[in-house]
């Protein structure tokens, strides 16, 4: 009954979507598009300014990269 | 039954919501970069090549080359080994799939070191909705390492991972986007490096014993970002992520970078970066006896440590017009400064007692210099 009533309550709101309207329209987005405006610009750049994170700090993850070797001994 | 039905329901008005309007396939474009990293005793350089063409309607390619020649003085090799040279050479093959509002994307990296190999499989799958206001993206990565020793043809371990990913990317205004980014990591095998040791009390002084980390390893990371485009065409970003794993290692980072284009060619860039993390559980600075703990480590990248870094950047646009089949292109150089700051991570080069070393510090240099183009 529970699942039931989770599935209809999702499927109300999926419903909903369909009426969502963009409130950034297409022709708003110049600013958006504008290359400055990238997580990263440069993706080679940023590619290597995370594996300088990765090798040098106990953290990983979440930062778009992908693994693979250490070369920090 | 029902339950099956209602799911199916759910999914194809899951579907429908999905708006019509096309996501896009990254531009084609190649870089060359040199790399350059000095500090702590420890200098690598080396270039990365990375290129990536489509057919300008649903397949895009990209194959990089990425080679690090490190030659190492580091302060554990000083205290525990000898100065070596080497060089770890990383090769990368991506897919990208467009099909109306969905990216899929697959991946393949090689990583080889005379010491160290890896391979690393990744999928995602990427979704567009509501307009393009809002992309999500799923991803799974699994990687297979071999560890070696050099010297020690006998050692021969490994290392396997998987790694899953959601990020969510939402225009929130004309202005302003944002991006939530979330990972899990899981590894089970050697996770610790073969040449270090860590070091224990022996009367006045101390004698190194090899370390022994746990297994496994799972770690969650979560990050937000958000870049502002301010009014005269310039742009400011923030970030934030928070880490933890299961050896206690929490950490937390921020960023912030601004962007500043100058007249049509010229682009500027500052960033700022602060980085702390607490010591993993098994972590001590000196052992008070052997074989104290069953995990031990003295690893400095587990130790309580914070690290901050400032950077330039500076980006030309060499071409006024297109040439040939070239769109654009540009010439950019970055400079990083890092100061690396350790709590309970000892300099041992000091003649200090045992116990009473100075915390141990260094500062890096690193250099970018790459040219991008655009066809």
């Amino acid at each position: 009954m529970k699942t039931t009533a989770s599935l209809v309550f999702i499927v109300a709101l999926l419903n909903g979507c369909s009426s969502v309207e963009p409130w950034v329209k297409p022709y708003e987005r110049t600013r958006l598009a504008d290359p400055i405006m990238r997580f990263a610009r440069d993706p080679v750049s940023a590619a290597y300014d995370n594996h300088i994170y990765q090798v040098r700090e106990g953290a990983r993850g979440a930062e778009g990269g992908e693994g693979g070797g250490c070369g920090c001994n | 039954m029902a339950v099956t039905r209602q799911a199916s329901a759910v999914l194809l008005l899951a579907l429908a919501c999905l708006p019509a309007d096309a996501a896009i396939l990254p531009e084609d474009r190649a870089d060359a970069l040199y790399h350059s990293y000095d500090g702590g005793g420890v200098e690598v350089t080396g270039p990365s090549i990375l290129v990536r063409k489509g057919d300008n309607k649903n397949f895009s390619v990209s194959a990089n080359y990425y080679v690090d020649s490190i030659s190492s003085a580091s302060i554990d090799v000083v205290t525990q080994g000898s100065p070596y040279s080497e060089q770890r050479t990383q090769k990368s093959l991506g897919v990208d799939y467009l099909h109306g509002d969905t990216i899929m994307s697959i991946g393949y990296t090689n990583s080889d070191e005379s010491d160290y190999k890896a391979d690393t499989a990744s999928f995602s799958i990427s979704q567009s909705m509501f307009g393009d206001l809002t992309t999500v993206t799923l991803g799974y990565s699994r990687g297979w390492d071999d560890v070696m020793q050099n010297g020690n043809p006998t050692f021969d371990e490994t290392v396997d991972r998987q790694q899953y990913r959601i990020s969510l990317s939402q225009i929130l205004t004309r202005s302003l986007v944002m991006a939530i980014n979330y990972e899990n990591v899981t590894e089970e095998g050697f996770l610790s490096n073969p040449y270090r040791s860590d070091r224990y009390l022996d009367g006045a002084a101390f004698v190194f014993e090899p370390e022994n980390y746990p297994r496994t390893r799972t770690s969650n990371a979560v990050a937000l970002d958000m870049k502002y485009f301010l009014p005269y065409r310039a742009a400011l970003g923030l970030g934030y992520r928070y880490y933890s794993d299961d050896w206690d290692i929490d950490s937390h980072t921020a960023q912030i970078d601004y962007t500043h284009p100058l007249g049509e060619r010229w682009i500027f860039e500052l960033v700022g970066r602060y980085y702390t993390q607490s010591a993993a559980e098994f972590y001590s600075d000196l052992f008070p006896r052997q074989d104290a703990q069953n995990f031990r480590a003295r690893d400095k990248e587990l130790s309580r440590f914070t690290d901050f870094s400032f950077g330039v950047g500076v980006s030309y646009s060499l071409l006024e017009h297109a040439w040939s089949h070239i769109d654009r292109a540009e010439l950019s150089l970055k400079y990083r400064r890092f100061w690396f700051d350790y709590d309970n991570f000892s300099d041992l080069t000091t003649s200090a007692p045992v116990g009473q070393e100075p915390a141990y510090e260094f500062t890096a240099d690193v250099i970018q210099l790459y040219i991008s183009a655009w066809y």
